[in-house]
């Protein structure tokens, strides 16, 4: 008697649970009442800074999840340390998907390490959205369908450049100093992308390595081939001595410097503030220290949330508006799938996102996506040195990868 | 550091029956072999990095163990020895298993190059030498006239080798199986080599210089060599690691895995080639205990976590079986 009922019960309890289970396999992570996502950032080791990203996005989904979750689901955000080491990146990354089964991965930091997984995340067919790393290589929807950047690529930020250039000075006659390696050489590819077969007539490129003691030689150089523009992917501390020796040879081309190494306080003060005045470089997030945004809608809502949910963070940090954007945008594909959050249709929705603005991304810079097209940002707008700070002007641009 | 020389002379289970020694043996294959069919893949692959950093670990052993040469850039040697299989298996599309011994050649050689200035070099002076090869390494392997055959910061990638003749089991079970077989013939061999002639003049070498050469050793030539098979050890771990990951980059390759090897063999026991094996466990997991603690600052918990095990057990975990040991014998009548 008692063996009957036992086997009665498990039966039930088997035939209850089979259709879960038959559930589950299609959609890992994705139970009745929970959305499993997972992340990797440098939490600890040199790159820990930007470990504020995944504290921004964890307290959003916990706004999020305040609000009643998306389609009636709660979010687990799962984010595990890689001490930006690609091999624990793997290990990490392998931890979230085999494990922990999540259902897709967002917002992994760091080039090198997201190109440790590059691969595994593609044969697994496992969403790979909105990475925290500006190369250009994750806009390849042939190769790897699964992958997706987020921020604008150095390469679109060079197409901004080339096309302004362009627009300024059609018979330009471009100087272009870029580092030798992968981020200088996509301020090459991206000015190749505009001017096109014209490259070749128009411009005049230097390079440098990181290890070089200075850029004079390279300055001057380009100055002596008689440039009268001058176009620079280089780091910060040869952004400073650019600016410095253009100066001071008397040199006024129209000057553009990759927003990387644009910090007044790393590049323009050690350069001479008054030397860099007419410098023109981009940026697609508002500025939270400018105070053209103290009354900004956009803003406010960023700042009511910091108020709320991270009290104690540093407002002057961008990485919080940088989480804020890309948190936004992870939000609204959530939004977008319904009830079918399947690993198909989450890559379906991030990658057919209509135009959207970001709270905290500059007015008219929007958020997109198609399935041929895998930039998510791409447009900038520019800005110039006028002695103390950075002055926004024109109109935003967008880049060629459109 | 204490000196170790209880591995001096023949130890007492070496005289133990031949039965008693065949089952320990097959004990010890049963246990390495399981884990292939009990683990998850995620949690195999975990096990397969971490006898990687045992074999890894080991390597180093060798060197400042055994030899007491301190070397703070094995980390190099593991790069090297990652970088050639990666080179041979993406551009000359070579089998991984071919690449091994290439590896282990080229990483000899670099060792037996370095063991040179480290014979004028003693100390806290070859600790640092050997630092700045760990700390050049990643820049190395990013310069231009490098960059056709390392790839530069992109890296390379190559693909596991899949199992051979149908074996009806999975590409990450092979790997573990692979890199077990592997490492299980490296600790074999470093078992010999510290049990042998060349063993004791190695740590005789270490704990008196003068004496030793008194006694008629090759000063030079046993240092060089030592760094030679030391780094060979390590780059086949190296070698290993990046079929397993799957793809190599400079930024893998740090200083930070040079520490790492260190506190490996620091934790596990010096002079210690089951301590060498528990070292990489510890190098492996521990992080991610620490990271369970806490999520905020993982760095800390893992300092901590150190300190405590290097305050509990001073002599490391080799130490502490040397103790059990020990006490075990005592009680014996």
């Amino acid at each position: 008697m008692t063996t009957s009922r036992r086997t009665l019960i498990l039966t039930t309890g088997a035939l209850l649970a089979a259709p879960r289970l038959a559930a589950a396999q299609e959609t890992p992570g994705v139970t009745a009442t929970e959305i499993r996502i997972g992340s990797t950032n440098a939490l600890s080791g040199p790159a820990s800074t930007y470990s504020v990203i995944t504290k921004c996005l964890t307290a959003m989904f916990q706004r999020l999840n305040d609000q009643g979750g998306v389609g009636g689901r709660k979010i687990a955000f799962i984010a595990y340390d890689d001490a930006y080491q690609p091999p624990r990146t793997l290990e990490q990354t392998r931890r979230l998907v085999e494990q922990d089964k999540v259902a897709f991965l967002f917002n992994q930091l760091g080039t090198p390490t997201n190109s440790a997984i590059h691969r595994y995340v593609n044969q697994r067919k496992v969403p790979h959205l909105f990475l925290a790393t500006g190369a250009d290589k994750w806009a390849n929807p042939k190769e790897y369908p699964w992958t997706i950047g987020w921020q604008p690529s150095y390469r679109t930020e060079a197409q901004i450049y080339a096309k302004y250039i362009l627009e300024q000075k059609p018979n330009a006659k471009i100087g272009l100093l870029y580092q030798n390696d992968d981020f200088g050489k996509d301020y090459l590819h991206g000015m190749k992308d505009v001017l096109g077969a014209r490259f070749d007539a128009m411009v005049k490129t230097a390079t440098n390595e990181a290890t070089d003691p200075t850029i004079d030689s390279q300055i001057v150089s380009l100055q002596a081939a008689g440039c009268d523009t001058l176009v620079c992917g280089i780091i910060p501390r040869f952004a400073a001595q650019a600016i410095r020796k253009v100066h001071d040879l008397g040199w006024k081309p129209m000057m553009f410097m990759t927003n990387v190494s644009v910090s007044a306080g790393a590049v323009m003060q050690p350069a001479g503030p008054e030397k860099g005045v007419g410098l023109i470089t981009s940026d697609y997030r508002k500025d939270q220290s400018d105070p053209a945004w103290a009354n900004d809608p956009g803003m406010a809502e960023w700042r009511a949330f910091m108020a709320k949910y991270i009290a104690d963070g540093d407002l002057s940090d961008n990485n919080y508006t940088y989480g804020y954007g890309a948190g936004s945008t992870m939000i609204q594909v959530l939004r977008q799938c319904g009830n079918d959050f399947s690993r198909e249709n989450v890559m379906k929705q991030a990658t057919n996102i209509a135009p959207m603005d970001i709270a905290t991304l500059l007015p008219g810079v929007q958020v997109q996506t198609q399935p041929g097209n895998y930039n998510v940002i791409r447009q900038m707008q520019l800005q110039r040195w006028d002695g103390k700070s950075w002055v926004r002007f024109g109109k935003v641009i967008e880049g060629a990868n459109t | 550091m204490t000196r170790m020389d209880e591995s001096l002379g023949p130890s007492g289970a070496a005289g133990g029956s031949r039965a008693w020694r065949a089952t320990l043996l097959t004990l010890g294959i049963f246990a390495a072999v399981a884990p292939a069919f009990l683990l998850e893949s995620f949690q195999l692959f975990q096990l397969t990095m971490a006898v990687i950093m045992a074999l890894a670990v080991l390597g180093l052993n060798i060197v400042t163990g055994y030899n007491g040469q301190i070397s703070l850039g094995h980390g190099a040697f593991f790069a090297v020895g990652a970088y050639v299989t990666a080179i041979l298996m993406s551009h000359f599309d070579w089998s991984f298993w071919a690449t091994l011994p290439v590896a282990a050649l080229v990483c000899a050689a670099v060792g037996y190059g370095v063991g040179f200035p480290a014979l004028r070099l003693g100390g806290l002076y070859l600790a640092l030498t050997t630092f700045s090869l760990a700390v050049a390494v990643p820049q190395i392997l990013k310069h231009k006239a490098l960059e056709d055959w390392t790839g530069g910061v992109q890296g390379l990638f190559l693909v596991k080798p899949d199992p051979p003749f149908g074996l009806a089991v999975t590409p990450d079970q092979w790997m573990y199986l692979s890199v077990v077989a592997v490492a299980a013939l490296c600790f074999w061999g470093t078992w010999n080599l510290v049990h042998s002639r060349i063993g004791r003049a190695l740590m005789a070498i270490r704990d008196n210089p003068t004496a030793a050469q008194a006694m008629g050793m090759d000063i030079s030539a046993l240092k060089t060599k030592t760094f030679a098979a030391s780094a060979m050890v390590t780059g086949i771990a190296g070698a290993l690691s990046a079929v397993a990951i799957e793809f190599v980059a400079p930024d893998s390759f740090t200083f930070g895995v040079s520490i790492t090897l260190f506190v490996g063999m620091v934790v596990g026991g010096v002079a210690s080639i089951l301590g060498s094996l528990f070292g990489g466990l510890f190098v492996l997991f521990v992080p991610n205990i620490a990271e369970a603690i806490s999520k905020a600052a993982p760095g800390v918990i893992y300092g901590v976590i150190l300190i405590l095990f290097l305050f509990l057990l001073p002599g490391g975990f080799a130490g502490l079986l040397r103790q059990i040991a020990a006490r075990l014998t005592r009680r014996r009548p």
